[in-house]
């Protein structure tokens, strides 16, 4: 064990590979999280993003590294106990539980620190976890109804607002609004800003108007690797991650 | 709040039909069939639990029942034997007990195994299998083979398990002699009494956050890992509770049928009941309870009709369920409910009803 809670940065990534079948997704990757960071992800498809979030949480088990979480090795770690120490993520294609309403849904996720004992009990009422969550994502009106009948932006808040109710210590974000409409978009960069404020979060992200708007710190992952790492405007005047990846937006940017 | 009441005056309902009305229209052969099928529907209701909430998908509840109907059969046999051996054991030219058999000299042990062994061995198949992330399909596959191999392993063993004849001829049940009429008519109370309770506790079940949790992860596992939950742990729990009503079913089953046998535990009769359950709504305990009441009555009926025919139209019904309706019986109702009340007020937009999975 290396490093106490204290000193150690939230989350310190190194030399991180993960390989599929011959494949070298990720090779040897740095990174190192502060507490209370806003941090966007980039990077063209294939740069080796989701994987490394996959680890982060437990889906993927890499090759070689490490992943410390406030000083704690949790490469290997199985999913839901990464989760209990405070990791929580977001997948690209939400998934709630369509079945259940959308306070159920932030009831459950509120819920994962109960024994299992008391889970036996009937909820009664909202909690104000929950209530606080469901203020934040803004689908107060919507509390009763099953999840199934919202739309895909509402979806994406939901998971947000599971998230939030969980009260991680670090958020993970899979692409929060492919697929979103504009509107949706704006939205959802202001539930982002709002949640920065008291969270720790890591957001992958392709989409580069977004990007310029609500981003401040910046990774570029370019084929497994981590590019260069900066703020916006810096990462965005960076000659190499043009080539790779903002060549094209620039010159239509111009 | 409406719904609520009406759901109480509904189960009332059933509760009278099933305590009062039953008893005192059917003849005593009519009532000792209906216990029957509310062994039955016992069984169905675990079922619906691990498969319609849990989607848990077990061709193997059968062996449960086996295990908690032999659990009791063993006791009864032992004491009618009063000391020496079963008479099925002296046949097979045994002398001495087999140690098996030893504890179920006791009432008590007997009464505690029916649900104690079936839980056990349940709790011990979900922690391998559920952990390993085995599920669907493959899940089904594996309780089949399971009830497969254990009624084999009955039938091979003729000396400690009686074989293919299973264990029959009791003549004490608890004090009573189990062929009355009188007896008969109490293990039938008893039977639709246990049912019930059974039913509102694994209705309390499902509206628990508990409930709530099965049914997400039967919709998304892996997302509830990434709640933080163990889902391995909630699967097994509900699967090792399902085993515990098919062995309380089955223990039942002994002295109201008065039998106890391979051909009631393998692969058939497992299957029978998870399509009883399809048929009559998996999505709602009630449904279950309903599918396997409905279905094992309409066994009974048609079988006195046309032998042998009964298993064609089971797997026929079972396949237009699956494919046209496969909410069932009870999806049926809801669906038509909703339309008729989209009729009556076409005005308001048509919302579906928020769905009480335990109606």
């Amino acid at each position: 064990m290396s490093g106490t809670e204290k000193d150690a940065a939230l989350l310190e990534i190194r030399g991180l590979e993960v390989v599929f079948d011959g494949f070298r997704a990720l090779g040897g990757v740095d990174l190192t999280v502060e507490r209370g960071e806003l941090r966007f992800l980039i990077g063209p498809n294939g740069a080796g993003k989701t994987t490394l979030i996959d680890v982060v949480t437990g889906l993927t088990r890499p090759a070689a590294g490490s992943v410390r979480f406030a000083g704690t090795d949790v490469a290997g770690m199985r999913e839901h106990r990464i989760v209990r120490l405070g990791i929580g993520r977001t997948f690209q294609t939400s998934v709630v539980f369509e079945e259940l309403s959308v306070v159920e849904n932030l009831d459950l996720a509120a819920g994962f620190r109960r024994p299992l004992p008391t889970l036996l009990r009937q909820r009664r009422g909202v909690s104000d976890t929950v209530a606080a969550a469901l203020d934040t994502i803004g689908l107060g009106a919507l509390a009763d109804r099953p999840a199934g009948v919202l739309s895909h932006g509402q979806r994406q808040w939901l998971e947000i607002g599971m998230l939030v109710a969980q009260r991680p210590r670090l958020l993970l974000l899979d692409e929060p609004v492919a697929g979103m409409s504009r509107d949706e978009r704006d939205r959802t960069g202001e539930l982002l800003t709002e949640i920065a404020r008291d969270h720790t979060v890591v957001v992958v992200e392709h989409d580069m108007e977004f990007l310029r708007r609500y981003a401040s710190q910046v990774t570029v992952l370019h084929e497994g690797r981590v590019l260069v790492e900066g703020d916006v405007a810096a990462v965005q005047a960076d000659p190499r991650v043009q080539e790779v990846y903002l060549g094209r937006t620039k010159k239509e940017a111009a | 709040m409406s719904a609520r009441l009406r759901g109480y005056a509904l189960f009332a309902g059933v509760a009278a039909l099933a305590l009062v009305v039953a008893p005192l229209v059917l003849p005593a052969f009519r009532l000792d069939e209906l216990a029957k099928y509310l062994c039955f529907a016992i069984a169905a209701l675990g079922i619906g639990l691990a498969w319609g909430q849990g989607g848990m998908l077990t061709l193997g509840q059968g062996v449960f029942f086996g295990l908690g109907g032999y659990a009791m059969a063993m006791y009864l046999k032992l004491h009618d034997a009063d000391g020496d051996l079963p008479d099925f054991m002296v046949w097979s030219g045994v002398e001495k007990l087999p140690a098996l058999w030893k504890p179920f000299e006791s009432p008590v042990v007997a009464v505690v195994a029916v649900v104690a062994v079936p839980v056990a061995v349940a709790t011990l198949l979900g922690v391998l299998v559920f952990r390993q992330r085995v599920r669907g399909a493959y899940f089904a596959i594996l309780t089949q083979a399971l009830a497969a191999a254990f009624g084999i392993l009955i039938v091979g063993q003729q000396a400690l398990t009686g074989g293919t004849n299973g264990l029959t001829n009791f003549y004490d049940f608890f004090g009573q002699d189990p062929e009355a009429d009188s007896t008969q008519r109490t293990m039938y109370y008893v039977t639709a009494v246990v049912l019930g309770v059974l039913y509102l506790a694994a209705r309390q079940l499902v509206k628990s956050r508990f409930g709530r949790l099965l049914v997400a992860v039967r919709d998304g596992e892996d997302r509830v890992r990434f709640l933080g939950y163990n889902p391995a742990t909630v699967k097994t729990v509900t699967f090792a509770v399902s085993a515990g009503m098919a062995g309380i079913a089955g223990a039942l089953f002994v002295p109201v049928v008065g039998i106890i046998s391979p051909s009631l535990l393998d692969v058939v009769p497992s299957l029978e009941l998870v399509v009883a359950v399809a048929v009559g709504g998996r999505y709602t305990l009630a449904g279950a309870i309903l599918g396997a009441v409905a279905m094992n009555y309409a066994k009974t009926s048609f079988s006195e009709q046309w032998a042998g025919g009964w298993l064609y139209l089971e797997g026929a019904l079972f396949i237009v369920v699956m494919t046209l309706a496969p909410k069932g019986a009870i999806g049926l109702y809801e669906q038509a409910r909703d339309a008729l009340a989209r009729r009556r007020a076409p005005a308001a937009p048509a919302v579906p009803v928020g769905k009480e999975a335990a109606a």
